[in-house]
């Protein structure tokens, strides 16, 4: 191969075979970051950008400045949903390898990300999700027959068969559909906020990316116009180290955080333990607050681990070492949560299996009425007539003769 | 009635919508304190303040990914986009973002954004600032597209598109922004004054999405155009001598196939006038529709005059143009046929 030793082709600590190596990721020690007032000004705050919040301690005690007053059922619920989310996630690959749905993406992993930072929020705050932030609906009460249902594009489908799975959405608990498209949300979340300012509402506005979507031209869009208009706005990147198999330093995530590019569009960036849901939650909070005050924008990253496949359609083996995760520094966010719970004397090893049980058992559940809508090979099916509709708010002409046109073709014209 | 140019127009649409909906706001590129390079938005932002007449950054993707929150978030945001040529940054937002929300969300999401733009040649902008990309918009599902022809319909097209649960993109050919064209470069310029679709009532009032407009009746020919050819097709029909019927399209998508097929059935002769390039420009579409819909009633074969299929130059502008001549000939082509 010919040297070219100007270039610089990122290259990720550990390949497949390889030890991993996560010594690249900066840690601080839990409790040793301040927390500033609501009011500090963004150069006052900069280090925040490169430290990391962390609030759980290696003896699963809460500490800190940074560590929230939660009630003991606030943390039983959250570790409820999490523990749902992964028997949800379980369930539905293995539902996708049974080709029952077409397509699947877990969460594994980063369960703490969408849970806890899901509970800093009000409910009159709207969510702009990615497509990994399937927590975050359930917390904010999606069903999982209607996630279930979505999945299976059956007559019950939020997105009437228009999306493939894990494309979720819920108007009425004010989280937005997601897109195949990377990074459109982001300056759509920074409009909406915007808009929520113009009316003089006091909503805040939240939205998700990855690492890897950081590189999107949208990206700096909503950064831009969330800096220059002071959008009451959270913008956050998940960064779980994989963007399908290009590392982080794909994203230019080897020269600085990537709360490190906050500062310098003049808003606060926080880097945070993700896989720590006291401390996701504190720094939600702390910037859902702060925007809601009239401070403006911040941008959170959430350092995490995907622990699973980008999808069912992803080989991570061939990619990085099989293991990785057990090596991540920061743990699996699930045993945190609980081990800190059982530290303060609110849950037991024996509460915590029966809890992954019933968690089970409420998914089989969820299933079973789910398919009573209809599957992908088994009736009730949606009608064909929906793939017209919603084209525009009323049919135009043309969509009325294309689909006579499809019912005529198929003997079923009216 | 005042006599109004289409920029007069357009400014009075925004006003009389801002007026009367809390929910309109503007934002773009220098629409605000200095009122637009074109001035379509002068003296609107004193009117209406800074949180309702927007002046954006230089970020087209930025202002339409903005103003789709925004619309999500119960406003009606009218997103100015310089020149058209600038709107392909904004592509992705409007492609896969803007003309999909309500059907990706089965009906429970959707953005009522307009997005204007000042579209088309003659105006020595160069290959940055005479593009007609109206064809890219109308293929993509989901998105109404309009180009206008005079103050009258700018007007109450605007309002319809803004009052419009669709998103809207709205084309407005800055040549005859203030005075009609017909596609004589040597002549001097007119204003919107002595025409008559320069009367434009001073209140609300609104020209249908979907309607095309029979802009002059004719016998032996039909010419089917739009925006600024609409001007050029009548001067060039007069040239001609031919009894031509000159439909205007005026919305694009969703088309008006009622008025084409009942002309070029009566005509039995049908041209094709657009300024945009030729290769799946919106006059192909329009030669398919009425092949499909004329075919028996057609006594010549159909025929297009566009710009050619090379970016627009500084120095061929005229050469580029589909000028008086080019659309005489094409008209005699029609006519000597079959």
């Amino acid at each position: 191969m010919t040297e070219h030793p100007k270039l610089h082709i990122p290259q990720p600590t550990a390949r497949p075979g390889e030890q991993p190596d996560f010594s690249y990721i900066e840690l601080s020690d839990a409790g040793a970051i301040e927390r500033p007032p609501l009011d500090a000004a963004v150069g006052d705050i900069e280090h925040l950008a490169s430290s990391l919040v962390r609030v759980l301690d290696d003896e699963h005690e809460a500490v800190g400045p940074w560590a929230p007053e939660l009630e003991p059922e606030t943390l039983l619920k959250a570790l409820e949903i999490m523990v749902l989310t992964r028997a949800y996630d379980d369930r539905m690959l293995r539902i996708q390898r049974q080709g029952k749905i077409s397509f699947y993406m877990q969460a594994l992993g980063e369960e703490a990300v969408s849970v806890g930072q899901g509970l800093a929020f009000q409910d009159g705050d709207m969510m702009f999700p990615a497509y990994r932030n399937q927590g975050l609906y359930i917390l904010r009460g999606t069903g999982l027959v209607d996630m279930m249902c979505q999945c299976l594009s059956n007559t019950r489908d939020m997105c009437k068969g228009r999306q493939m799975p894990i494309f979720y959405q819920n108007r009425e608990k004010n989280i937005f559909t997601i897109s195949g498209n990377l990074t459109t949300q982001y300056p759509q979340a920074v409009g909406w906020a915007m808009g929520a300012a113009i009316k003089g509402e006091d909503h805040v506005a939240a939205s998700w990316i990855g690492d890897g979507s950081t590189a999107e031209a949208d990206f700096h869009h909503a950064l831009t116009f969330a800096a220059v208009y002071n959008a009451p706005v959270v913008l956050n990147v998940v960064n779980n180290q994989w963007a399908i198999s290009t590392f982080q330093g794909f994203a230019g995530g080897e020269r600085r955080s990537f709360a490190s590019r906050g500062p310098g569009y003049g808003i606060p960036g926080i880097r945070v333990d993700g896989n720590d849901l006291l401390a996701c939650y504190a720094v939600t909070k702390w910037a859902a607050e702060r925007a809601r005050r009239g401070g403006g924008p911040t941008l959170i990253e959430l350092v995490t681990y995907r622990a699973g496949a980008h999808s069912t359609s992803d080989d991570p083996t061939r990619y990085r070492p099989k293991d990785e995760w057990k090596a991540f520094p920061l743990g699996d966010p699930v045993e945190r949560l609980r081990k800190h719970l059982e530290r303060l004397g609110h849950w037991s090893e024996g509460q915590h299996e029966a809890l992954e049980v019933k968690m089970k058992e409420k998914v089989n559940q969820a299933w079973k009425e789910a398919i009573t809508h209809g599957t992908m090979t088994e009736p009730p099916f949606l009608d064909v007539r929906l793939m017209f509709e919603d084209v525009f708010a009323e049919m135009p002409e043309h969509l009325v003769k294309q689909r006579d046109k499809l019912l005529r073709m198929r003997g079923d014209a009216s | 009635m005042t006599q109004m140019s289409m920029i007069q127009a357009i400014r009075s649409a925004h006003d009389v919508m801002m007026e009367k909906d809390p929910s309109v706001v503007a934002i773009g590129q220098d629409i605000g304190y200095f009122g637009g390079v074109f001035r379509c938005t002068e003296g609107l932002q004193k009117k209406y303040g800074e949180h309702r007449v927007i002046d954006a950054p230089i970020a087209e993707g930025g202002i339409i990914g903005t103003a789709i929150g925004m619309g999500v978030n119960g406003l009606r945001p009218v997103a100015e986009i310089q020149f058209a040529d600038y709107i392909y940054p904004g592509f992705d937002q409007v492609c896969s973002e803007l003309s999909r929300l309500r059907y990706r969300s089965g009906g429970e999401f959707f953005a009522p954004v307009t997005i204007r733009t000042p579209c088309g040649g003659g105006i020595r902008g160069g290959q940055t600032h005479s593009q007609s990309p109206e064809g890219i918009f109308t293929h993509v599902s989901g998105v109404k597209t309009v180009m206008v022809s005079n103050p009258y319909d700018a007007k109450g097209l605007l309002i319809a598109a803004i009052e419009s649960d669709d998103p809207v993109v709205f084309f407005e050919p800055k040549r005859i922004y203030n005075g009609p064209f017909d596609g004589d470069p040597n002549k001097p310029a007119v204003s919107w004054a002595s025409h008559p679709k320069g009367d434009v009532p001073d209140d609300y009032y609104t020209v249908p999405l979907d309607k095309a407009e029979v802009v002059e009746e004719g016998s032996e020919l039909t010419i089917i155009t739009y925006g600024t050819i609409v001007h050029v097709a009548q001067a060039a029909a007069k040239k001609a001598g031919v009894d031509a019927e000159i439909i205007d399209v005026r919305t694009l998508m969703p088309l008006d196939i009622d008025t084409l097929r009942e002309s070029v059935s009566k005509t039995g002769r049908c041209l094709v006038a657009h300024e945009a390039t030729r290769f799946c420009g919106y006059g192909a579409e329009l030669v398919a529709t009425v092949q499909k819909e004329c075919f028996w009633n057609l006594e010549a074969p159909i025929s297009r005059v566009t710009g050619w299929d090379t970016p627009y130059p500084h120095a061929f502008e005229w050469q580029y143009f589909p000028v008086q001549q080019r659309i005489v000939d094409g008209i005699r082509k029609v006519m000597e046929a079959g």
